[in-house]
């Protein structure tokens, strides 16, 4: 099934949770509200004409400037990135909700988002490794631990304000 | 005095177990690097296994992002460090769709050659490490020994065996060396009969089928649930491969290549050996099936590098120019994954418009993999957790990043 008529028939169902379309990039995404991403991932898995039953992957993004000489567009935020795939009709789609960096703007507070994991099972590790390294609470996640990381590891590393810590347990970092 | 004899079925409900936790790894020889399991067991049935990864986590997404994409070949090699081609052409690909840059006619020969090599040098290392994992010493000389020829091969083309850093963005570093073909097509000569050989000390050998048929058993579903690819999703049944029906700047690659996805469809391989039926045994989607896809995928990419030496032969032009290193990279972001030996390696990479990428994402395929681990091993017995992993065929570094 192409893009347009993917867009179609989601919007068709969510209307103004679809927040953004973009057709035009290499990989053309939808965009949801953050609040909305569970539902509208269990529909793009349960309808027939779409059955997206494979996440292929999640990707966090910060989006902050921390060098002058690198611009970023917007304001800062997280964005989340869900790569969807369909084995039945081989067509693909990419979905992005973004998120403040801190929830309610306050530093240490992690933006949440409602979990996936209970469409996909492969959303499990893979949220499991978003909250990590990029920093983002999923809601209703069966177990929200770190993977790559110790669990008293301090800092999310994937976000661009990451300081490396100066010492870990007696092993100094720097 | 007369001795009651008593069921030895029966005496067993007398005997009372605790639930006991077995810690395993993070160094043990089965985990195939540093992966720790804990299983929780009643005597010797697995109620529970949780893998703990990231002993191995080097931050590869982070330096990504301070490296141009060049500069960042070398870590991809370090990913799957087994199948290094692989993983440089997972990011040459990504980073080459980006800009819109496409190889010439005869780098894309090339490139079908060394990662097709690759592929079989990563599945005589699951071969023969699975038997050496269930007790079975000698597939593993064997295969090793093959692997080995492979390896001589690469250090011919780039002077590394492990990590080449070969294929790069825009081509690859180096054309084959002179005559460099011919032993190519030596070696062919010499595994073809090595893979019959493998078969009889291995694949239809009687104890290992015990051990690995019907143990394990991933139905398609679940696999597609949780993610897994290549060979695992393959011995599932599902007749999905992204060489086929994959992304078309990959699949292009492969235009003009005659080769089977190997799975097993309406209960038959696409390659068939007379005489060696499937194992009555054998259930759809267990260990032996998962195993069984990759010896014959071995087959078939040795009719894949065939065609293309022969492709590679007649085709014109270069094999390339890799990109500066400051070469900016364009405004947008791209995901593109490959079919690796151990299943969908995915790369991301997110560009402002500078020559340092933003962000840059590495999707790992036993990432994936794994974490179906805990399900397949729910239920059975200890001495079955290790032809589990095994058959997943797992990379730490993959994992790990």
């Amino acid at each position: 099934m192409e893009f347009s008529e993917i867009v179609k028939l989601v919007a068709e169902r969510f209307g103004e949770r679809i927040v953004g379309v973009v057709a035009e990039a290499i990989d053309p995404w939808i965009e949801v509200a953050p609040a909305a991403t569970a539902e509208v991932a269990r529909f793009l898995r349960d309808e027939p004409r779409l059955r997206f039953e494979f996440l292929h992957c999640i990707t966090g993004v910060d989006y902050l400037q921390t060098d002058p000489k690198r611009k970023i567009e917007g304001q800062p935020r997280i964005e989340l990135i869900y790569h969807l795939g369909s084995l039945v009709h081989k067509h693909r789609l990419v979905v992005k909700t973004t998120l403040p960096r801190w929830k309610d703007g306050v530093e240490g507070q992690l933006p949440e988002v409602p979990s996936v994991s209970g469409v996909w099972s492969t959303a499990n590790w893979h949220e499991r490794e978003v909250y990590d390294l990029v920093g983002v609470r999923f809601l209703g996640h069966p177990a929200l631990e770190r993977i790559l990381c110790p669990d008293d590891w301090t800092g999310h590393p994937l976000r661009k304000d990451y300081v490396m810590p100066l010492e870990y347990q007696g092993i100094r970092g720097r | 005095m007369t001795i009651e004899r008593v069921d030895p079925e029966l005496a067993e409900f007398d005997v009372r177990t605790d639930e006991i936790l077995v810690n395993m790894g993070p160094q043990h020889p089965s985990t195939h690097g540093v992966l720790r399991v804990v299983l929780r067991t009643d005597g010797e049935v697995v109620l529970d296994a949780t893998p703990h990864i990231g002993y191995l986590h080097r931050c590869a997404e982070k330096i990504g992002e301070n490296v141009s994409p060049r500069q960042w070949i070398p870590y991809t090699d370090r990913m799957d460090y087994l199948a290094g081609m692989n993983m440089n052409l997972g990011w040459a690909l990504c980073v080459e769709k980006l800009l819109k840059l496409e190889v010439p006619e005869k780098a894309r020969h090339l490139r079908v050659i060394i990662v097709e090599l690759n592929r079989i040098a990563s599945h005589l290392v699951a071969a023969g490490t699975y038997g050496l994992d269930l007790g079975s010493f000698t597939p593993f000389m064997y295969a090793f020994r093959e692997r080995e020829k492979i390896y001589d091969l690469f250090e011919l083309v780039c002077g590394a065996r492990l990590t080449y850093s070969y294929l790069t963005i825009g081509g690859a570093m180096a054309d084959f060396p002179a005559g460099w073909l011919q032993k190519c097509e030596r070696f062919l000569a010499e595994f073809e009969p090595v893979v019959d050989e493998l078969h009889a000390v291995l694949t239809d050998n009687a104890i290992f089928i015990r051990r690995t048929a019907g143990i394990g058993v991933l139905p398609a579903e679940m696999a597609i649930d949780y993610g897994c690819t290549g060979p695992v999703l393959r011995g599932s049944g599902v007749d999905w491969d992204l060489r086929r029906d994959g992304d078309p700047w990959y699949t292009r690659m492969y235009d003009g290549y005659e080769f089977h996805v190997i799975a097993e469809t309406d209960g038959r391989y696409p390659i068939e050996r007379p005489g060696h039926p499937v194992p009555r045994a054998a259930v759809l989607g267990d260990c032996w099936h998962r195993y069984y896809v990759r010896m014959l995928e071995c087959v078939e990419s040795m009719r894949l590098i065939r065609q293309g030496i022969e492709k590679y032969a007649r085709a014109q032009g270069g094999i390339g120019e890799p990109i500066k290193l400051t070469q900016k990279l364009p405004k947008g972001e791209v995901y593109l994954e490959t079919e690796a030996p151990k299943g969908q390696m995915g790369f991301m990479v997110v560009s402002d418009g500078g020559a340092i990428p933003w962000r840059v994402r590495a999707r790992s395929s036993s990432f994936c993999n794994l974490s179906v681990l805990s399900e397949l091993c729910r239920g059975g017995l200890i001495a079955d957790v290790p032809a589990v992993l095994g058959s997943l065929d797992i990379v730490l570094g993959e994992i790990d990043r």
